[in-house]
This record gives structure tokens, sequence and C-alpha cells, in this order.
């Protein structure tokens, strides 16, 4: 019997009221991959960041090679040999590569030596691990791709015989995924250990040699990957049988709602990010936008909402929409009958420091129904948002909570009731799943169906490729900028739509 | 000949005038670059110079002075950090209140010390700064055009204006040059990085808030002792502000900072000497003078003269996320 | 759920935040030598013990309430004005103007023609920092700060060069004519029977301030414009997906924002000194800072932390009258108050949050 290269002991943690982690027990042999899985807000990560100091578990221990270890900051967790890749990259943007791996880890009090050294050891595990970057390229100059080699190159800089990698996936191709995995392959096969955090079932299946599920903050089993399946691990993770397709019946598409012509959207950076697309959306359907994360799909819902300026022709029901200056705002937009759910209701659907029924008005708040005179109808729209608490079964149904003490679901609930009950003739719909429950989940894809057969038109962009084959009637890809394809869901598969994703046209668009 | 040795000595003024600006410029660029704003380098000034002055004329001596002066500052600038790094707090309004504690304890005390409406007894040979003269400067002098430069312009200034300027290379050398500055500059830029690379964020943002209340006690010591001879009240007069504005106008670089502080010293030393400028007929108030740096700044500001983009960390505070 | 209820954080927090303030104002006092409880009851009798007292008390009070408000409109589209003194040395020359160079039948008029040559002026200084930082980016806070002293400059020049009467050395205006004096709080309170001093300068611009609280409370609180400048506030995505433009929101704050602070000009220019002299403002501007952050942006607090800062200042003239306590003890407790309810809020939140959190615990 080996000795574990990690062992957590009866961890727990607690942040106010919420328990994050509750009486955690793993243990991860050495030269192993083992996979983390579970569904958003579990505690995944708060376990990962217990493990690399971030945070100080209220009890619990945790061993390393079978000795017992205090962590409380990072650098106790570098010292004893972790190494961490966060989900969002914790990088200089404007500092070299080399610079970047330098930081906190130099040899003396003058730069240059330590530049000097970290170079040569640097092309030396660049040829080990097979991970090259250039080292005098600025961050801000490469992509995420290399960004996260530069995060593992860090981890290995710094001697780590453990690397936790927290959804790594998340901003990559399927092709650069793979990749990725390869490398992780080849760093066990050098002895390291890895654990690998994710809420994707394929990852763990493809990756891991064992596996552990956590719901709600608790472990729920530990098991070997050969020895389970994709549905036994979903089943764990939620904690009953998940309905992986929506019922629903065929569409009958009617008249085009949205017309877009070479539509183009350049950020305030100058970066061209949607690259001239045709799409056309018909009433009766769902259209679902695939891709990676940030290959143009926020900016085109952003543009349809109002939310930044575009370029080319947009038409709504047989009208141009502006889509700069005047009249390309949210507003003008909401009286085109358009809605809109935001991908980050935090930050954009909801006030978070608003109460609910203030919240129920917002984007609406200059509708005629909601105003007395010079002043705004507080008690109509009170009224107004009794009656879609309740339609919407949002819990608890207390309008005057405010809209962050609500769960994830709930706010969502909140945001979908506000942009549906406006029945708007199109329905923008962004990342509509996004840290909500299963419950919700369920709830809320059911309601964008009924939108669908009133006869609304629904343009739907997720990164979840199952939400986007539950729910589509039409698929397109996107990936830098362009629309590299359409598919009807029943006629394509995940393989190649991930090609798509990566930029591997099938059609040209 | 005469017109050359007017621009001498108001080109003289003008280094005795930049010298507080640049110090406490360079302070607010430590403290910016590390990711805290700090609008309170008037009131660090403020209160070095009373205490330095105050110290001074007490024991005579205006190297004590000079202490006393850096650690007033430095009290303030722990305060900063514990409003805006222990605590996360507002950094400008912490900011604000500093300017206002300075201004208001350094009436109360002196007026309790020494009775005198608010100021310190005036200060005598041994309580300033003296001006240093370099070798042969006498006998240049007579020497045509290199011999004013020489004996006037850059000899016989006092040793904190000599200090001030060899803090440009210097600052320059510590922040691209060396492990501190890279962690320096990575912990405005994005302090999460250095956390994850086992570096105290707080222990770097310290250090920085302690570098700028040094250099801000030396500004406001050089102000009571070297520049003037004690203190009154008020004495700064916006100076800790022209400060800002000019790390904006270097766009928190070392050498830039020095140019824009030369720059907006010039305008002083211009406005002191000449009041209002007659230009053919049309004359220039004295008060388009004193506000000509903080229309500048404005202008800068606005971006039609090269964006000023600060330390993308600067102003928020750092907490830690999963 | 929320850390704590809603009551500690309006009413705990700033009230110990405040007794700690003066906690450290005491030990000031006791630290240059003198009694602080004597020094309270001067205060206390001087700004509070005759009617005397209570109309200067309630003098600054209005002018605080003005600048408070003022920065407090701002705080709500998270706009930090430091400029609010500036604009009331604007909205001095307004009020200037109007009073000098216009013959008005009545003070009633005249009043509301300096209200709004008030607002106007303070505005307009306003209205620059803010297109700056709605179109360019530009540091409101900085520009803000660069404008008080650019104001400060051009009334300089203003008093000396333009409006100074001919022989006089006194860089002030020459006096407003009688028609535009203000009724005093003495000659509104006469006719009912109230006998109220007659040598202080609290006068009819209270009521004014008073209104302005009431109209500023409806604005944020019940208007769809309030609202968009609160959700602004809240989040600047948020309100680009609403359809609120930050450009708008931030230009008609601001504006609205100096429009305020200049209309403080009526108090202390036209009710007061009924001319206008450098300085006039006293540095209201700035207590108006600590004024919004005590009253945590909302009118009524406003309001009740304009009356202690009238309270203060009454009675900090007062000590320095009667003690060697210099006027500048004012600005330091007015520094601290700063410092506790605004950059050091966290250290009175903290422990309170625990405490509170231990406390429902327990209830479970």
């Amino acid at each position: 019997m080996t000795v574990p290269a990690i062992e957590l002991k009866g961890i727990s943690k607690a942040f106010g009221p919420v328990q994050a982690n509750k009486d955690i027990s793993i243990s991860v042999a050495p030269g192993t991959i083992h996979g983390i899985i579970g569904e958003n807000g579990a505690g995944k990560s708060t376990l990962m960041s217990i493990l690399y100091g971030f945070y100080k578990a209220d009890k619990g221990e945790i061993w390393i090679n079978g000795k017992k270890t205090d962590i409380p900051d990072s650098q106790a967790a570098i010292a004893a040999g972790i190494g961490m890749v966060f989900q969002h990259f914790k990088l200089v943007e404007n500092f070299t590569v080399l610079e970047n791996i330098v930081l906190g880890a130099e040899d003396g009090g003058l730069l240059a030596p330590s530049l000097a050294k970290a170079r040569k050891e640097l092309k030396e595990l660049e040829e080990e691990y097979e991970l090259f970057v250039d080292p005098d390229k600025r961050i801000d100059e490469i992509g995420v791709g290399m960004q996260q080699r530069v995060e593992i190159l860090k981890a290995l800089y710094r001697k780590a015989e453990i690397l936790i990698l927290d959804e790594p996936t998340g901003v990559l191709t399927p092709a650069e995924a793979d990749q990725l995995f390869r490398i992780l392959d080849r760093l066990r096969a050098e002895g390291k250990t890895i654990i690998l955090i994710t809420h994707k079932l394929r990852e763990i299946m493809e990756a891991t040699d064992t596996v552990s599920v956590m719901r709600r903050g608790q472990m729920t089993a530990t098991v070997k990957t050969a020895e389970t399946n994709p549905e036994e691990l979903a089943e764990l993770m939620v904690g009953r049988k998940v309905l992986l397709r929506v019922d629903k019946v065929p569409a009958k598409p009617g008249k085009p709602i949205l017309e877009i012509e070479n539509l183009r959207v350049t950020d305030s950076s100058g970066v061209e990010r949607v690259k001239g697309i045709d799409l056309t959306v018909r009433a009766g359907e769902i259209v679902g936008i695939a891709g990676v994360a940030g290959n143009g799909q926020s900016e085109l819902l952003e543009v349809l909402g109002g939310m930044r300026p575009g370029s080319g022709t947009v038409r709504m029901n047989g009208v141009p929409l502006a889509l700069s200056g005047p009249g390309s705002d949210g507003q003008a937009r909401r009286a085109q009958g358009i809605a809109h759910v935001p991908e980050d209701r935090q930050r954009e659907g909801l006030i978070m420091d608003f109460h609910a029924w203030e919240n129920v008005a917002f984007g609406y708040h200059r509708d005629p129904a909601y105003q007395r005179g010079i002043f705004m109808d507080n008690a109509a729209l009170r009224a107004d948002t009794e009656r879609k608490i309740e339609k919407f079964d949002v819990r608890p149904p207390n309008g005057w909570l405010a809209a962050k003490n609500f769960s994830g679901g709930n706010q969502q609930k909140i945001v979908v009731a506000r942009e549906i009950e406006r029945n708007p003739d199109l329905l923008l719909v962004g990342q509509p799943t996004r840290g909500v429950d299963i419950g919700a989940i369920e709830f809320i894809h059911k309601q964008i169906v009924a939108l669908r057969d009133q006869g609304k038109a629904i343009l739907l962009v997720s990164v979840e490729l199952e939400e986007i084959f539950s729910l589509s009637d039409r698929i397109a890809v996107m990936f830098d900028g362009h629309i590299m394809g359409e598919r009807l869901p029943h006629e394509t598969d995940e393989k190649e739509l991930g090609l798509l994703m990566a930029g591997v046209a099938g059609e040209a668009a | 000949m005469d017109s050359f040795l007017t621009l001498i000595q108001v080109l003289d003024s003008t280094v005795r005038l930049a010298t507080p600006l640049l110090l406490a410029c360079l302070a607010g660029l430590y403290s910016e670059r590390a990711g805290i704003f700090d609008i309170g380098l008037e009131g660090k000034m403020l209160m070095a110079a009373f205490f330095s002055a105050a110290v001074a004329a007490v024991t005579g001596s205006v190297w004590l002075g000079l202490l006393a002066g850096i650690a007033a500052s430095l009290v303030l600038s722990a305060l900063h950090g514990l409003a805006s790094i222990t605590f996360r707090g507002n950094q400008l309004i912490s900011g604000v209140a500093i300017n206002f504690l300075a201004a208001g304890l350094t009436v109360l005390i002196a007026q309790d010390w020494f009775q005198q409406g608010g100021r310190t007894p005036s200060l005598f040979a041994g309580g300033r700064f003296e001006p240093i003269t370099f070798p042969f400067s006498e006998a240049l002098s007579g020497v045509p055009i290199i011999g004013p430069i020489y004996s006037e312009l850059l000899s016989g200034h006092s040793i904190l204006v000599y200090v001030a300027f060899l803090m440009v290379p210097a600052t320059w050398w510590v922040l691209f040059r060396t492990r501190f500055g890279l962690r320096l500059r990575a912990v405005g830029e994005n302090p999460a990085a250095v956390d994850t690379a086992g570096v105290s964020v707080v222990g770097l943002r310290y250090a920085a808030v302690a570098i700028c209340g040094v250099l801000c006690g030396i500004a406001g010591a050089y102000l009571a002792t070297g520049l003037q001879a004690g203190f009154v009240k008020d004495m700064t007069a916006g100076r800790g502000f022209i400060a800002l504005a000019a790390l904006i106008f270097a766009k928190w670089r070392p050498w830039h900072a020095m140019w824009a502080c030369l720059l907006f010293g010039l305008l002083q030393a211009v406005a002191l000497r000449f009041q209002n400028i007659d230009l053919g007929g049309v004359v220039i108030p004295v008060q388009a003078m004193d506000a000509l740096p903080y229309i500048l700044t404005v202008v800068i500001l606005a971006g039609f003269v090269g964006k000023a983009i600060p330390p993308k960390a600067g102003g928020e505070p750092y907490v830690k996320e999963r | 759920m929320d850390k704590m209820p809603k009551w500690a954080d309006v009413i705990l927090i700033p009230l110990i935040s405040l007794i700690l303030a003066a906690i450290l104002s005491t030990l000031v006092i006791l630290a240059i030598g003198e009694n602080p409880v004597e020094a309270v009851n001067l205060m206390v009798t001087g700004a509070l013990g005759s009617t005397y007292g209570w109309g200067y008390t309630l003098y600054y009070a209005t002018n605080f309430m003005f600048t408070g408000l003022a920065v407090a409109v701002a705080f709500h589209a998270r706009l930090f004005n430091i400029g609010g003194e500036g604009q009331a040395m604007l909205g001095g020359l307004g009020v200037a103007m109007v009073c000098l160079y216009v013959p008005w039948p009545h003070w009633s008029i005249a009043l509301l023609a300096a209200m709004a040559a008030a607002m106007l002026f303070g505005a307009a200084w306003a209205a620059i920092p803010a297109y700056l930082q709605a179109k360019r980016g530009s540091h409101i806070v900085i520009t803000t700060i660069m404008f008080n002293f650019i104001a400060a400059a051009l009334l300089n020049y203003m008093l000396v060069n333009v409006m100074r009467p001919a022989g006089s050395q006194d860089p002030a205006t020459a006096r407003f004519p009688e028609a535009v004096h203000l009724p005093t709080l003495h000659e509104i309170l006469a006719p009912i029977g109230i006998n109220f001093s007659k040598a202080a300068p609290a006068n009819i611009s209270l009521i004014v301030a008073l209104l302005a609280c009431v109209v500023v409370w409806a604005l944020i609180w019940r208007t769809r414009l309030g609202y968009e400048i609160r959700a602004y506030g809240h989040s600047e995505t948020g309100a680009v997906y609403a359809g609120i433009s930050p450009v708008r929101i931030t230009i008609v704050a601001m504006l609205i924002s100096g429009a305020l602070a200049g209309l403080m000009a009526i108090n202390n220019v036209m009710g007061e000194a009924e001319r206008l002299v450098m300085n006039s403002t006293e540095g209201a501007g700035f207590i108006g800072i600590a004024v919004a952050l005590m009253g945590r942006s909302h009118p009524f607090g406003v309001f009740l932390a304009a009356i202690l800062f009238g309270f203060l200042y009454q009675g900090g003239a007062e000590l320095a009258l009667w003690t060697s306590i210099p006027r500048e003890l004012i600005v330091v407790i007015q520094a601290l108050v700063i410092l506790f309810t605004g950059a050091l809020d966290n250290m009175v939140r903290m422990p309170l949050e625990k405490l509170f959190l231990a406390l429902r615990k327990e209830a479970n």
C-alpha cells in the first residue's frame, strides 16, 4: 500500500450561514489523476482553495505524503509541493511570460539573475513536458490556451508534485482541451499527482483514474473511473435521475422575426469580435448558438440587446434596427419587442441590492403602467411582482427581499419571469442555467419552450453543449466571430459540433 | 545678458519649487503603482512640514526635524494603510479624511505648543537645511553661460533638493530592476497573481504605502526647513494635489514624473516672479498662472494629450475570491 | 441572507462611528490640556443654550444640508463629488450677480432668481468634470479637486479685478441692496409671538434647505430618474443592460449635485453676508462629504448630520472664543467622522456582523 500523495480528513468550512464543505475526506494515490465532479456551487472550488491555503478550514486535517501538514497560506501550499491552476488565470497581463513565472519565486533581490536562471530552467521544463511557450511574449499577446500553459509552468517551476486544475477546459476549444489532457497524461507519467475539478462528465470519463462526487458541500462517493459510467455519476451529482432531454414537440417555424446580415461588432479595445455574420430566427423556433466562450456569442447577444454598438443590417419583424447611436439602446430594443435574459444575471440582469419588486421593473421602469404622474407607482409594481413570484414559483415568495438574498435559481426565475411576461416577439437568452440548480433548470427550460410554442422567436446562447442540444430546433456554431455552420440537432452530434467549435469548417459560412 | 540671468534665476527657483512636488509625486508613484490611490499626499506633507519645523525649532537640529517629519507622515500612511488595506475601505475617502486630519491637527498642536496663531517660530541657522555650494562655483561664476548655470542653477541648493532628483533614477531602478519592484508593479496590476504566487499582498502594499510616507515626509520637511523657514498654517497650499496631477501627467513613470514636476515648478516660479504678465497689451492675471497646473491636469485627464491609464488594480481593495 | 438587520446598518454603525470619533476628539482635547467636559458644556450652551446659538447652529446646518445633499445625490450614482466647495463658490458668484446687477422689487422674487442663478452656476461648474467623466473616463475625484482650485482662482480674479467697488481695498463685492435682504428667523418668528435672536444669521434659506431634503428624497426614491440613478450607482453593466445611459446619468446626477451645492449660496451669501467675499464657503463643501457619509446618503440622515455639524461648528466657534482651543478642532472632528463612517466603515462593520451572526446561530 503506497502512502497517499494527498489525504483530506474531515474538512469542514462555513461562510457565514452557508456550509460550503461538510466533513469531507478523500485520499489520492501518487501518480494518478483524480477527478472531483459536482454541480456549480457544490463546494469543489472551496475545497481546493483550502488545500491551496486560500481559505482556512474550520475543521479537519490535510496530510501530504503521509505527513500532517498545515497550510495557512499559498506560501505553505507551494512549499508542500502543491500547484494550482485557477479557473480565472492569475497572471499579470502586462508582464512577460518569464516575469510571470518568476514572480514570487525569484532567487534574490536583483531581477536580472533570476530571469536568466528562469529562462534556462524553463527551457528544460518545456522540453521535458512538451509545453512550449515564448518566454518574452506579454500575457496579453498570447491566447488563453497558452496562458494556461504558463500557469502550469508556473507550478512546475515551483517544483510542484501535486497539481490542481480548477475547471481547466471552460475557456478551451475541444481540441485545446484534448491537448491539455495529453499534457496531463505526460505529467502523470512523470510521477505527478493531479486533481482535476470539473462539472463535465466527459472529461472525468476520459482523463481520470479515480473520481469523487460532491453534492451540496458533501462528498457523496469516490469510485474508480473504470468501474462507473456517466449516468451513475450524474445521478450521484444531482441526487436523482436527470432529465437530459426537454420534452417538446417539433417546432413549426413561421415567418422570419429576426434577420441578421453581415453583422460586425468591434469591442472598446478595437478588437473585432463578430466578423460579419448572417442569421435568421423565425417565429416559433429556438435557434441555439454553440461555441467556446469568447468567440463572439456574448457580443452578438449584447448588440441585439442594445448593450453595445455594431454595424451591418439587423431587421426585426422586417424593420431595420439602429445598431449604434440614438435608438440603439436597451430601451429602444424593448420597445421593438425584444426581451433579453442576459448572460450574467448578477452584473446585468438584476441590481443585487434592489428589492425583488424593484428588479421586476428593471429595464421596463419607464413602462406607463408603472407610473403615476411624475412618480413611479410602487404599489402597482409590488402587485405585479406578487403575481410573477407566484406564477414562477420564486422562493422565498417575498418581494421585499433584496435580489442578492435569493439563490441563483430563484434570481434567474425573477429575470426570466420579467422578460417572458412581457410577451416579446423575440427572446434573447444567454447562459440561462449557469449556476442554477437542477430543479430551476427544468422549470426555466420549460418556460422557454412554452414561449416558443406560442409562436415566439428565441435566440439562445449557451456554452453547455447539452443545453444547446436539448433546447434548440436549429444550431449555429460560432468560432472566432464567424458562424461556422448551421446544423439540425437530430442530424449532428457532439463530435461534429466540437470540430466546428474548434474552427474546423464543415461548410464555410 | 540681463534676460539670461533672469532666466537662470527663474530656473533656479523652478528647481526649488519642483522639489517638494517631485518628492510627493514619487511618493504617490510608489503607492499607486502598488494599487493604493493616495489623495492624502497633501495631508502627509503638511503634517511632516509642521513636525519637522516644530522639532527643528525646539531642538535646533534640522536633522531631528527631518526625522520627526518623516515619522509624522508615516503615522498618517499607516492610517491610510489600515483603512485601505486592512479594512478594505474606500481609498479616496480615506485620503480626504487624512487631509482634513492634518489640516486640523497641525494648527491645533501648533497653537498648543507655540501660541503663535498656528505657526511655528521662525527657524534660524541649524534649524534649516543650508545650501550646499559646489566646489569652484565662486571661481566659475564669471564664465559666460556655463558659469551661471553651474554656480546658480546647479550649485547652492539644500541637500534635500539633490536627494529628490537622485530619487528619480533610484525609483526607476527599484521599480524595473529589482525583485521588490517586480512584485510592487504586479500587485498594482493583479494582486491575485501575487497572492497565489505565495507573496503577501498586504505586506507589499504596506511597504509601498510606507515608502510613500517617507517621501512625503521629506517633501514636507523640505517645505518648512528648506524652502521656507518655519511652518505656517496650510503651507502646502495644494502642492499635494499638484503632485498628484504631475503623477497623472507622467503616467506613473519616474522620469516623466521629474519632467512634469519641473514643468509645474516652472509655472509656479513664473507666477511668483512676474505676477500679472503683460503680453503686448493683453494682461494675463496672476490668478490664471495659479490655476494653470490644475487646468493642464484636467486637459491631460481629458485625454486630449495622450490617455493616462492608471495601474489596473488601483483603488480596488484586494478581496480573495475563489 | 443579510448579515445583519437593517436598523443596525442604518443606525447602529453610524452611531458607533460617531462615538469612536467623539472618543478620539476627547483624547485630542485632553492632549492639548483642556477639560473635555467643560469643552462640551461650552459647546452645548454656546450652540444650543440660546436662540442666538440656535440661530448660528441652524445657519451652519442650512449650508451643510445643501452640500450634504449634493454629495449624497452623487454618491447614489457612485460618483464622488469632492467639488462641492468650488460649486458653492460659483453659486455665490451667481447670487452676487443677480443681487447686484438687477433691481429687485421684493426679496421673494429676488430669492427665486438667486436660487435659479446659484443652481445654474453650481451645475455649470460640475458640468465639465461630469462630461469628462462620462465621455472620456477622466476620474471625477481628481477633476473636481482641480476645479475647486480653479474656482478659487476665478473667484479671486472676479473679486479683485472685476466686482470690487472702486476705492475699496477689500477683495469683496459691494453690499447687496436692502430690497434683497432675506427674512431672518427673528423676522419670521416675531409675528407669531416667538422671540428669536435678532443677531443670528439663520434665515428663510433654512426652509428652502428642508424643502430640498424632501425634494431629493422624492427624486431618489420615488421617481424614474432616481430609480435610474440608483440602478446605475449599483451596477453600470446593469444600467447598460436596462437601457439606462451611463453618460446621461453621470451628467444629470452631477448637474443636480452641483446645483444643490451652488444653492448653498442663498444662505451664506444672500442670507448672511449680503455681499460676496473671498472664502465665503468656509469649507462647507467639504463638510458635505462628512454629512453625506454619516447620513448614509439618505436625505433624512443628511438632515440629522447637518444639524449635528451645525452644532459642532457653532460650538467650535464658541470654544475658540472662550478657550485656547482653535476652531480647527472642528476640522479634526470632521476628519474623524469621515474616517470612521467612510474609510474605516469595515472596522466597525465586520465585528458587528460577526456578533449578529453569532446571535442568530444562538437563536436557531
